[in-house]
């Protein structure tokens, strides 16, 4: 059973199209994580589940209730974790607790007790009742996670909780949210970090250019790449123009397949070999082509290799495409109401 | 045909939702409090700043020869009325500022992810706050006046005082958040605040009558709302309380004190109408 199904989702910003109709589906009680590069569409989808924006085109199910139509039963259900922390500096934690409640429309006592299980769940106790101004990332971002808890949704929506967190909190947040989960709660998590995604997700979907590009359970969907991911580097800093030359040379190796040149990590290649036996005879043809083998690393296919096939690019290359041609100011403009 | 269960269904569920909405908005007036209380400078700022103008505008006319004011009043009580309802227009023009930096921080995005009853709650909330705040600042004022010797305008010129400046800072609020919710940033805000204060201050009656005005600032003055809130205070500080008196004698004709509260009652509700539909797209 869906608890989200989102339908060819357009959304444009000016002249920028955030998302090119994108669709999903989320079943009920699941951590499903939404994968893709900054500036792949993943914050808009989430704004707009949540109703803060509205999608040009296509359409919104929360439950089998049309979220564009009904807005407010849907805010009721979900609680919301922002990527950049909304708090108010000149409260301490916990009168922002209780602001949220009030939004909330909790009673009195069902507030304070809620309060005091978070407090207590997330480790807050020794700080909650200074302002906010005074915390660090990731007490905010706990704070923050509690607000978005308070009411006890539904679906819990985060949108890149563990950015810039020291490993205490994203530990603290990790464990909260495998309990949640296992708790029933549906919880949708937006990330960039592969290693957050594989580690929590029991179901995903990878974005790009404001498009769904796999879908699917993770282990899944690296089984389907098939082969064995190798990393291979000549020299320790190779030019582009010799591993071109590389790249061409295995490219007519029986064996070997999908060639890529990863300028992201110092012109190395990555590639896919039908199975470790391949090697022994790479290697031999390198030595006969007069390459050397500075570092050759092989593994089972990751997160990053199901991007790379996708796209024809790794999500680290995608992050570094987009960090240049990003308006940060603008996007933030962008997103204010 | 609605069964008599229905209808109590109903008659409980608009309770709630009524219950719901003030809890909501008590919530975030509250909020706003706690922000004014730990950062007090700008109440201060507010009751100081009209408080020395007071002492050295009133120093600076205090040998200006008798009988030049209207009604032989001193200069300190005509000046008083004016910087009472510049106290109370500063304040509400500055109404929009937290919402600005709200909508900065992305701290109104959390507002609008909330289930509220009515997102109007937020408005409503700065309104209550920027209108109780205002009325503390002029009563500070009122009160130095009365210390210094300006007068005291009595228990029904103090209701009049309250209501006129109720109206004015309706009125101003509603701008300043419309410009809140249009203006790209606060940066803009302030611009447009500190270019209007001032200017509107100085074209209103606040510090002159309009008698001693050339032509066409008179002009200005007398279609300036501060002015339609000051002369009906003033009048109040004169004397005996009477609404239907003149209180403004302006070039186009004579404005009774009723007249001055119907035109601020008419802006209020105009002003307020006018920035619903930017109000209703922002927070859709």
């Amino acid at each position: 059973m869906y608890l989200i199904e989102l339908k060819e989702l357009v959304k444009s910003y000016g002249p920028v199209k955030a998302l090119k109709g994108l669709s999903l589906t989320i079943p009920k009680g699941c951590l499903y994580g939404l994968l893709g590069p900054n500036g792949a569409g993943k914050s808009t989808t989430l704004r707009i589940i949540c109703t803060l924006l509205s999608p040009d085109s296509g359409q919104v199910y929360f439950g089998g209730l049309d979220v564009l139509r009904f807005p407010g039963l849907t805010r009721k259900k979900l609680g919301y974790v922002a990527q950049e922390v909304s708090i108010d500096k000149i409260l301490t934690g916990r009168e922002l607790l209780r602001l949220q409640g009030d939004l909330y429309h909790l009673v009195p006592g069902k507030r304070e007790k809620r309060i005091a299980e978070l407090i207590e769940r997330l480790d807050m106790g020794e700080w909650i009742d200074r302002r906010c101004g005074t915390f660090s990332g990731g007490m905010r971002r706990r704070l923050d996670l509690a607000s978005g808890l308070l009411h006890q949704p539904e679906l819990l929506i985060l949108d890149e909780p563990t950015v810039g967190l020291d490993i205490e909190s994203r530990s603290v947040i990790w464990a909260l949210l495998r309990e949640l989960q296992a708790q029933g709660t549906t919880i949708l998590l937006s990330s960039h970090y592969l290693e957050e995604v594989e580690a929590l997700a029991n179901q995903m979907a990878i974005i790009d250019d404001g498009r769904v590009i796999a879908e699917g359970i993770p282990s899944d969907l690296k089984q389907q790449l098939g082969g064995d991911r190798v990393t291979l580097r000549v020299r320790e800093f190779s030019d582009e123009n010799e591993s071109e030359k590389v790249r061409q040379l295995l490219e007519g190796l029986e064996g070997v397949r999908e060639v890529l040149v990863n300028r992201a990590q110092g012109f190395c290649l990555n590639f896919v070999v039908d199975n470790e036996n391949v090697l022994p005879r790479l290697r031999d043809e390198l030595k006969s082509a007069q390459f050397n083998v500075f570092a050759l690393a092989h593994s089972q296919p990751s997160l990053d290799d199901v991007y790379l096939q996708a796209t024809g690019r790794t999500l680290m290359d995608a992050e570094l495409e987009v960090a240049g041609i990003r308006d940060v100011k603008l996007e933030t403009k962008r997103a204010m109401r | 045909m609605t069964s008599p269960i229905t209808a109590s269904q109903q008659s409980s569920d608009q309770l709630n939702r009524n219950s719901e909405r003030i809890q909501e908005i008590l919530a975030m007036t509250k909020r706003l409090f706690i922000q004014l209380f730990r950062r007090p400078s700008t109440l201060i700022a507010g009751i100081l700043q009209p408080l020395i103008w007071l002492v050295l505008f009133g120093a600076l006319f205090s040998n200006a020869p008798a009988g030049l004011l209207p009604g032989g009043m001193s200069y300190g009580r005509f000046l008083g009325a004016g910087l009472i309802v510049f106290t109370a227009f500063s304040g509400a023009l500055n109404a929009g500022l937290p919402v600005m930096f709200d909508r900065e921080f992305g701290f109104l995005n959390r507002l609008l992810v909330a289930p509220l009853v009515s997102r109007s709650s937020i408005v409503f909330a700065s309104v209550i706050y920027i209108t109780s705040i205002s009325l503390v600042q002029s009563i500070a004022i009122m009160m130095m006046a009365f210390l210094l010797g300006y007068g005291w305008p009595g228990l029904i010129g103090m209701l009049l005082v309250l209501l006129t400046l109720l109206l004015l800072v309706f009125a101003v609020t509603a701008l300043s958040l419309g410009m809140a919710f249009a203006l790209p940033g606060h940066i803009e805000l302030i611009a447009v605040i500190f270019v209007a204060n001032l200017p509107l201050l100085f074209a209103s009656t606040a510090l002159a009558p309009i008698s001693f005005m050339p032509g066409w600032l008179g002009w200005l003055a007398a279609i300036n709302p501060l002015t339609f809130a000051i002369e009906p205070i003033r009048a109040a500080y004169a004397g005996p309380l009477n609404l239907n008196s003149v209180v403004l004698h302006a070039p186009y004709g004579e404005v009774t004190g009723i007249q001055c509260l119907l035109i601020l009652t008419a802006l209020s509700i105009a002003l307020f109408v006018l920035i619903r539909p930017l109000l209703n797209r922002k927070l859709a």
